[in-house]
């Protein structure tokens, strides 16, 4: 029976039977490791940022594997891992609590106009110094 | 010519013995070299996605570990250039041990490799730090991070399978441990002159080495439950170019591309 001759002769060497006829056994549903989340800090003292997760049998390995996985290009000073299932957060059917009312304005920065006071209030300032 | 100024006309103006120095850049160069070119087959066939980046990664560190050492052999002691030195010597012509060119087999012989190798290398290039030939002290701190994370891959993986594991697993590293252990010893077969290295302060030799890598490997191996081979003998001969019938198949993958034309430009 032919295999598969392929460049790469990696795949070669696997002896994979060119015909179409013979497939392998299905396989089995996966086992996937647990996630953890990973958290990147680019430089000392700056926030660390969730940037991806990877799957590991424990904490350890995950830090180990998150290394390379989101460490290995650009500056990295440190790392963190955490169990995805750490995490709380509300549901998604839950959102609606971040909704507010349209009539609470004064609840917001941008509902005070101090711009306007503070840009009053120098050009007052550069009157006086120039009398 | 006397043997005192052939010997004077073999030295450089920094006092070292050349033909010795340039022996031991040969022997660590071809290890990361060769290893690299193994771990680099397990590219895209990694046990999973995060462990497959990792490993490459760790195969390009060691690629930029044998350049930046030929590097030292062109620019400071008259080598060819890096692409000459690696893609075009025959296989009786590189120094590495046979360890490093043996097929990767299973993931699991990998990963003990891995680690035995990374063991030795870290702490070589612990003690390079401290060599008389600057270039050399320079890489070796430069480095150092890298060495340091190739280890703490390896010894993570090797606890994670041999103590936190299965049977099945455990076994599977012992079983690999057993095969690579003769192996590994040879990494620390001497070179042509040992004895000259050491005197000029370049290397505190393989015998050093050798117990320091004992100490750390026979502790790491315990805590992830694995037991050293004992009476073994160490497969020798990777140093004096003698290898195993695996290195010329690998070195015709690796040059097949440079073969087609070993002038071009990359």
């Amino acid at each position: 029976m032919a295999i598969i001759v392929s460049l790469d002769p990696r795949v070669t060497r696997l002896q994979i039977q060119a015909d179409p006829e013979v497939t392998s056994e299905p396989k089995p549903d996966l086992d996937q490791f647990q996630t953890y989340e990973v958290f990147h800090q680019a430089k000392s003292g700056a926030h660390h940022t969730h940037v991806g997760c990877v799957h590991a049998p424990n904490a350890e390995m995950a830090l180990v594997l998150a290394k390379e996985t989101y460490g290995r290009r650009g500056q990295t000073t440190n790392i963190w891992v955490v169990d995805t299932g750490a995490i709380l957060t509300m549901r998604a059917e839950d959102s609606d609590v971040f909704e507010t009312t349209p009539d609470k304005k004064y609840r917001e920065v941008s509902a005070y106009m101090v711009r306007n006071k503070v840009e009053d209030y120098k050009k007052r300032q550069q009157l006086g110094t120039k009398k | 010519m006397s043997n005192e100024n052939k010997r004077a006309g073999a030295q450089k103006s920094s006092g070292l013995n050349t033909e010795a120095l340039k022996d031991l850049l040969f022997r660590v160069a071809d290890d990361s070299l060769i290893l690299a070119h193994r771990h680099s087959e397990w590219t895209g066939f990694g046990p999973l996605l995060e462990e497959d980046i990792a490993f490459s990664s760790i195969a390009q560190d060691k690629m930029g570990h044998a350049n930046a050492l030929f590097k030292i052999l062109h620019e400071k002691l008259g080598e060819p250039n890096a692409d000459a030195i690696a893609f075009g010597r025959t296989e009786d012509q590189f120094k590495c041990c046979q360890f490093v060119e043996l097929p990767n087999g299973g993931y699991d012989f990998s990963l003990v490799r891995h680690f035995l190798f990374d063991a030795s290398e870290l702490i070589r290039w612990q003690f390079l730090q401290q060599s008389s030939f600057e270039p050399l002290a320079k890489l070796a701190a430069k480095i150092q991070g890298e060495v340091k994370y190739h280890v703490y891959h390896a010894q993570t993986w090797l606890v994670q399978l041999g103590a936190q594991g299965n049977e099945e697993s455990r076994i599977l590293m012992q079983t690999a441990l057993d095969k690579a252990w003769p192996y590994a010893l040879g990494i620390f077969e001497h070179g042509a002159a040992e004895g000259a290295l050491i005197a000029d302060g370049v290397f505190v030799g393989e015998d050093v080495l050798q117990s320091a890598w004992l100490e750390f490997v026979t502790e790491r191996c315990a805590a992830a439950h694995l037991t050293i081979p004992t009476n073994t003998t160490a497969v020798l001969g990777g140093r004096k170019g003698y290898h195993t019938e695996h290195l010329k198949p690998l070195l015709d993958e690796m040059n097949e591309v440079f073969r087609i034309d070993p002038s071009a430009e990359w």
